[in-house]
């Protein structure tokens, strides 16, 4: 997976993988490893609409709060999670109420991204805690997030995962054709809020297990990938749902073999995951070009 | 509600006036469209057509007046509407099939799982089939041609058998074939289903065979009548305020020195030929 060459020599490959005492680790983080999994579906699936809506540099903005809301918490003293969670939905209401259109969203999310990022550091550099705290909001450390606050992140993703599919159909209508829902009254205002809550929720999920930093892995890589390679209603989504499974699964099934944080393993599974079905998308491409070819050519001018 | 004509008219519309952003757009619109019928509307850009499309789906209040829908106050996703918006080609990365462009207009606004229900697949199968798209109905959308498109639009507005089909310059863009085939396929919709229809387009060359009445809006006032009273160049000179002369150009009908709507530099006296084509 790793090219040996461009590890340091200082790194012995036990740090990568090392399967001693497998099913132990395994015993210890198995929450850690179903609260990837939820995360990895719901946000493969709502990954779908995260596209479709043009949203990417959102989710970004919305993370970089997260990080500030958790940051907060750890200086206050309250739970990191709650604190995550209220700086996710704040970013994303109010980038949903402000940015209806794609330009005044970017330039909004430009705007409170980097706030969001220093609020976070000057909280960070505030906390006298332990310093390990620290790193892991922006580059995640699903391990060592405690037993009670998994059941949370679980449980929101579960709500999610509900919330998505009581909308589907109408936030999917606008996503994709904004105009004609509005003109058969689909509520676009009210769907563009609950999908904005629902993001906000996923996204403070994700900074646990993923880091502020890394989010887009799970919420924006998978359903990239998965659009390159099937445009049907229930092929993108199901697809996106099971890259962002095997990205989320898999990155901590190696990771805890090894002594490298986990997030490094998910983001390139998904990148992988990713780069294949370019080549694929490509492939196939190149084929129906060369399959019409030439009955163009035979068309009469 | 008094029954004015038999049948009863599919829209009426009575003292409707329209403010946007403080600005007036028109007023003291009436207009009644009795089932079967072909009104297209026209006028310069920026004269309020889309606007008064948006009024009668419910999504745009009126500043006075009122619109009523088969004998119903206008309401948001009224399902006895159906609206072709204008002609804009979706990207080639869209995710979404032929088939769910038109399925979107059966089941989109359906909360609740998302699972299809038993007779879905046939209504979309038949639309498709109305439209002439079946051969296309499994390819991606971003790979269509503007008329494949701009078809499937047709048959998503048709979803539920509209007694109205608003249709919001569904032509613009199109080659000519394209335009006489949708044209064809929202006139066959009429004749066969008593369907009424309220055209807005720049151009009406190419429905000019199949429309009853022109409402011709422009610089807030409005001419309502069948083509040969409205199509004229002392009407269009009284209504524009300005002389404006139509010609019969090669079979078609060409409106000249129209100023638009919302003219404010002299770029306009060259568009106008084109802009403002009637």
């Amino acid at each position: 997976m790793i090219a040996p060459t461009l590890i340091a020599q200082t790194l012995s490959w036990s740090d990568v993988f090392s399967f001693d005492d497998y099913g132990a680790l395994l015993q210890l983080v198995g929450n850690s490893v179903v609260a990837g999994a939820v995360l990895g579906i719901v946000g493969g699936l709502i990954g779908v609409f995260i596209m479709q809506r043009d949203m990417a540099f959102a989710v970004h903005g919305v993370s970089e709060l997260s990080f500030a809301g958790a940051a907060a918490a750890l200086l206050f003293g309250g739970s990191v999670v709650a604190g995550s969670l209220l700086g996710a939905v704040a970013a994303a209401l109010l980038i949903g109420l402000l940015g209806a259109r794609a330009r005044d969203r970017n330039s909004i999310v430009g705007v409170l991204m980097p706030f969001g990022l220093g609020l976070g550091i000057l909280f960070l550099s505030l906390y006298e805690g332990r310093s390990a705290n620290r790193f892991s909001l922006l580059t995640g450390q699903i391990v060592s997030v405690s037993s009670p606050d998994l059941g949370w992140l679980i449980g929101i993703s579960v709500i999610v995962l509900a919330g998505l599919i009581l909308v589907w159909n109408p936030l999917r209508f606008d996503s994709l054709d904004a105009a004609s829902a509005e003109a058969r009254g689909v509520p676009a205002g009210a769907i563009s809020i609950v999908f904005m809550v629902l993001l906000g929720l996923i996204v403070a999920v994700a900074v646990h297990i993923i880091g502020a930093l890394l989010v887009m892995a799970l919420l924006v890589t998978p359903a990239a990938a998965a659009m390159r390679v099937s445009h049907g209603p229930l092929g993108v989504p199901l697809l996106a749902a099971l890259f962002g499974f095997v990205s989320a699964v898999g990155g901590i099934l190696l990771a805890i073999a090894g002594t490298l944080p986990v997030s490094p393993y998910i983001t390139t599974i998904s990148f992988l995951i990713y780069v294949v079905c370019r080549v694929i998308a490509w492939r196939r491409d190149r084929a129906l070009v060369a399959a019409e070819a030439p009955t163009a050519v035979s068309v009469p001018a | 509600m008094d029954p004015m004509t038999t049948p009863a008219p599919v829209l009426e519309i009575s003292g409707a006036a329209l403010r946007l952003r403080g600005r007036e757009l028109w007023s003291g619109l009436d207009l009644t469209v009795a089932p079967g019928e072909f009104v297209a509307v026209l006028g310069p850009s920026g004269s309020g057509k889309t606007t008064l499309l948006r009024a009668i789906l419910g999504l745009q209040e009126l500043s006075a007046g009122e619109v009523r829908v088969a004998g119903v106050a206008a309401q948001r996703g009224d399902r006895r509407i159906g609206y072709i918006p204008q002609q804009r080609p979706l990207p080639p990365g869209t995710s979404l099939r032929a088939r769910d462009l038109v399925a979107m207009g059966v089941n989109g606004t359906r909360f609740g799982l998302p699972i299809p229900r038993r007779g879905d697949r046939e209504r979309v199968d038949e639309l498709l089939e109305a439209v002439g798209a079946t051969a296309y109905a499994e390819r991606p959308i971003g790979l269509l041609s503007g008329g494949e498109q701009q078809r499937l639009r047709v048959a998503q507005a048709l979803a539920d058998r509209p007694a109205l089909l608003l249709c919001d310059e569904p032509l613009s863009s199109l080659d000519l074939a394209n335009q006489q085939a949708v044209t064809a396929i929202i006139d066959r919709e009429r004749r066969e289903r008593d369907a009424a229809v309220l055209f807005v387009t720049h151009d009406v060359n190419p429905i000019l065979d199949h429309v009853d009445r022109i409402l011709y809006i422009a610089g807030g006032r409005f001419m309502l009548g069948t083509p040969e009273e409205v199509l004229r160049s002392d009407v269009l000179t009284s209504l524009y305020g300005a002389p404006v002369e139509v010609l019969r150009m090669g079979g078609r009908l060409v409106v000249v020195g129209a100023p638009d709507a919302d003219d404010h530099c002299a770029e306009h006296a060259g568009i106008a030929l084109e802009a403002g084509a009637a």
